[in-house]
């Protein structure tokens, strides 16, 4: 599932980047996905969301925790 | 080697991390300079420059660089920090060694980056900071084994600790002298996303070699964050805190006020009492005392207010308050990024124009820019506060809410709503060929903000309001004593000496321009030299009602406003100070930031005309409900 569309307290795993499916500017997004620590393997816990349409939210990426809209997390694929 | 080769030649580091690694703080304790510390993403966007000596007296000059999670330079502070790395920014000498400061409570990112940045070819040492809570937190490292896997030195330090800035100076040596010579830069390219894997999977491999993490992590954030960052408490906190502010404004700082403003009030008795009657008595009188004593009572406000914002920053709040406005503030076209450089608007928008360089997307930056004035900053504080203290009664609502405290917050309401307003007329009528820019932002661990830095940033900010009161402030003053009182009226007039004055003849002149808002030409003539500088305008207003009513006036220029302005005119006198362009530092910031005058003309022209049209409908709705 894309890591955009979990709820919050969702745990898991990232499998794969496919920020095709995010917008076309995804050479772009893909790289800034990876510095922020978004890689394969990485896991994730989705902490907290913002109050308009669940966005944007706050995700556990290993030790760290990143700020992020949905929008953009679609990219991430997660299990 | 010798001793003349140590102290020959300046020796260059460049400071280089991802944000929120301490690397503001380690450049304080190494330099001893005064600036601003920060536990926000992105915060350091100047170029920041200090020097020290070590112990075997090499003179070392140290840049701290904009923190930056990889050499992509994706916005304009961190493509400084890219080129300055690489040797490629002109007028900057490339470091002989570049410090990579890494969290050590959190490496995943750093040590990603540092990978990176070994491929520059440019000579590397880590600095592990905050390494002692790190050890609090039950995290150890194998410093000798990340060395030895990173292929580079690495040091542990506690920058905000003096014993470690001297540790780090003796070691600054030994490098030095260590130096391998230089060898040529192999030609460099951007990082691919297939290097980044690699990197972070070499990163992470290293890490699980050399760190061992405690069995349970630090959830203090966490479970502060699940206040926080609540979908409605958060809000609620956030709107809670900014009231709070503009309350303590008011109140907190009024005794303080009360004292300075009586200390000018002896002051400028005892001038009239030492010399004699004329020309000279006036002008320290009236012209220097009274002007500049006006501005000067306003220190505390300024002084809270920046306390305020620094506590918030250093907490690591502000990233948090970005979060929770990054979806209300897109509804209106702004990046959740531009909430920090907006928030420091409040205090003033030359800095926060300046921090929109953490924008990377143009059109964002651009709307921020534009609407950044229109954040009450902190010079319009004197002027709302001697109108709101002149007219608006000291009661209280709801038995605890100060009136005066509520009308303040109203103001700064007005400011915020005009400006999502005119960011949204920009989405919409101007730059439409526009995608949403990603929003991403580390939310750092809460931090205890540190006594010292606050109060290296708040007296740093004090001392240039003070400054502004001795230069820009001071000369406004004398100019506008200066016009007002010459020439000097003739032998035997009956009127007002400022009736015969320059002042008197240009305000007059350009009155019935003014007419709609319900401006006199007192005000008319406060408002020029009010360009320079927004609070120019209560000291001139001072000057000028001074001059007209004798020494009397000039204890309590809002005495004198509440006898001689209708609250018809203070409204409109209020609504034009929330959106007129009256600061000429802004609009040179804004010239800068662009790249050239068109923003600047534009900003001008919407500013001006925004006041003029706001000031006309107050003055016209307040002499219909019968206030005129």
């Amino acid at each position: 599932m894309r890591l955009g569309e979990a709820p919050r307290g969702f745990v898991g795993t990232i499998v794969a980047l496919h920020p095709a499916s995010a917008g076309p500017t995804s050479h772009e997004l893909e790289q800034y996905l990876l510095e922020m620590g978004f890689t394969e393997g990485a896991r994730v816990e989705i902490l907290h969301q913002g109050a308009i349409k669940r966005d944007p939210i706050a995700v556990r990426v290993d030790n760290i925790t990143i700020a992020v809209r949905r929008r953009e997390a679609m990219a991430v694929l997660v299990k | 080697m010798t001793v003349s080769d140590v102290t020959g030649e300046r020796f260059n580091l460049a400071l280089v991390g991802v944000p929120n690694s301490g690397k503001t703080s380690l450049f304080n304790a190494l330099t001893g300079s005064r600036q601003k510390v920060a536990n926000y993403a992105g915060v350091t966007v100047e170029r920041k420059s200090g020097g020290f000596v070590t112990p075997a007296g090499r003179q070392v000059t140290l840049l701290d660089l904009p923190g930056t999670y990889s050499l992509r330079g994706r916005s304009p502070d961190e493509i400084i920090t890219r080129d300055v790395v690489l040797g490629k920014r002109a007028g900057e000498t490339p470091p002989d060694l570049v410090l990579c400061i890494a969290d050590a409570t959190n490496l995943r990112l750093t040590l990603r980056l540092i990978l990176e940045l070994k491929r520059t070819g440019r000579p590397l040492l880590m600095v592990l900071n905050m390494f002692d809570i790190a050890q609090r937190r039950g995290i150890t490292i194998d410093v000798d084994a990340m060395s030895a896997a990173l292929g580079i030195p690495v040091i542990t330090s506690v920058a905000v600790k003096k014993g470690g800035a001297d540790a780090l100076r003796r070691r600054t040596d030994e490098f030095a002298a260590a130096m391998p010579a230089p060898v040529a830069q192999p030609e460099w390219t951007p990082t691919g996303i297939a290097d980044l894997k690699s990197y972070q999977r070499e990163a992470d491999r290293i890490i699980r070699a050399t760190v061992t993490m405690p069995a349970k992590p630090d959830t203090l954030t966490t479970r502060v964050d699940a206040v926080v960052l609540h979908p409605v408490w958060g809000l609620a906190i956030l709107a809670g805190l900014l009231f709070v502010m503009f309350q303590a404004v008011f109140s907190w700082a009024q005794p303080l006020m009360e004292l300075l403003s009586d200390a000018f009030g002896v002051l400028g008795t005892l001038v009239a009492q030492l010399l004699p009657e004329g020309i000279v008595q006036s002008f320290l009188q009236n012209g220097v005392i009274a002007g500049v004593g006006s501005v000067v009572v306003f220190l505390p406000q300024i002084v809270i207010i920046f306390l305020f914002i620094l506590l918030l920053e250093d907490f690591g709040y502000m990233a948090r308050a970005a979060f929770l406005m990054d979806r209300i503030m897109g509804g209106a076209g702004l990046h959740g990024r531009a909430f920090i450089p907006l928030l420091s608007s409040f205090a003033c928008a030359i800095p926060g124009i300046m921090a929109t360089r953490v924008i990377d997307n143009r059109r964002d930056r651009l709307t921020t820019i534009l609407i950044a004035p229109l954040m009450t900053c902190s010079a319009r504080i004197p002027v709302y506060t001697l109108i709101i203290s002149a007219f608006i009664p000291a009661t209280d609502v709801w038995g605890w809410i100060n009136l005066q405290g509520l009308v303040m917050f109203g103001l700064y309401v007005t400011g915020i709503v005009s400006a999502l307003l005119v960011s949204f007329v920009i989405k919409f009528f101007m730059l439409r060929d526009y995608q949403p820019a990603p929003f991403m932002l580390e939310l750092p661990d809460y931090k205890l903000p540190r006594l010292k830095s606050i109060a290296i940033g708040v007296s740093t900010r004090a001392k240039m309001f003070l400054q502004r009161a001795g230069t820009t402030i001071l000369s406004m003053m004398i100019l506008i004593w200066f016009l007002a009182s010459f020439p000097q009226p003739p032998a035997g007039a009956t009127g007002p000496a400022i009736d015969y004055s320059i002042a008197s003849i240009i305000g007059k002149a350009l009155e019935p321009l003014f007419a709609p808002l319900g401006f006199n030409w007192q005000i008319v003539v406060a408002l020029i030299p009010g360009m320079a500088a927004r609070e120019v305008a209560v000291g001139a207003l001072g000057t000028v009602y001074a001059i007209e009513g004798g020494k009397e006036a000039a204890d309590a220029i809002g005495q004198a406003l509440a006898s001689k302005w209708s609250l018809a005119t203070a409204l409109s006198f209020l609504a034009w100070y929330v959106f007129a362009p009256q600061c000429a530092s802004t609009l040179a910031v804004i010239r800068r930031e662009t790249g050239g005058t068109r923003w600047m003309v534009i900003t001008f022209v919407y500013m001006f005309a925004l006041a003029y049209l706001a000031s006309m409908i107050v003055y016209g709705m307040a002499r219909a409900a019968g206030l005129g």
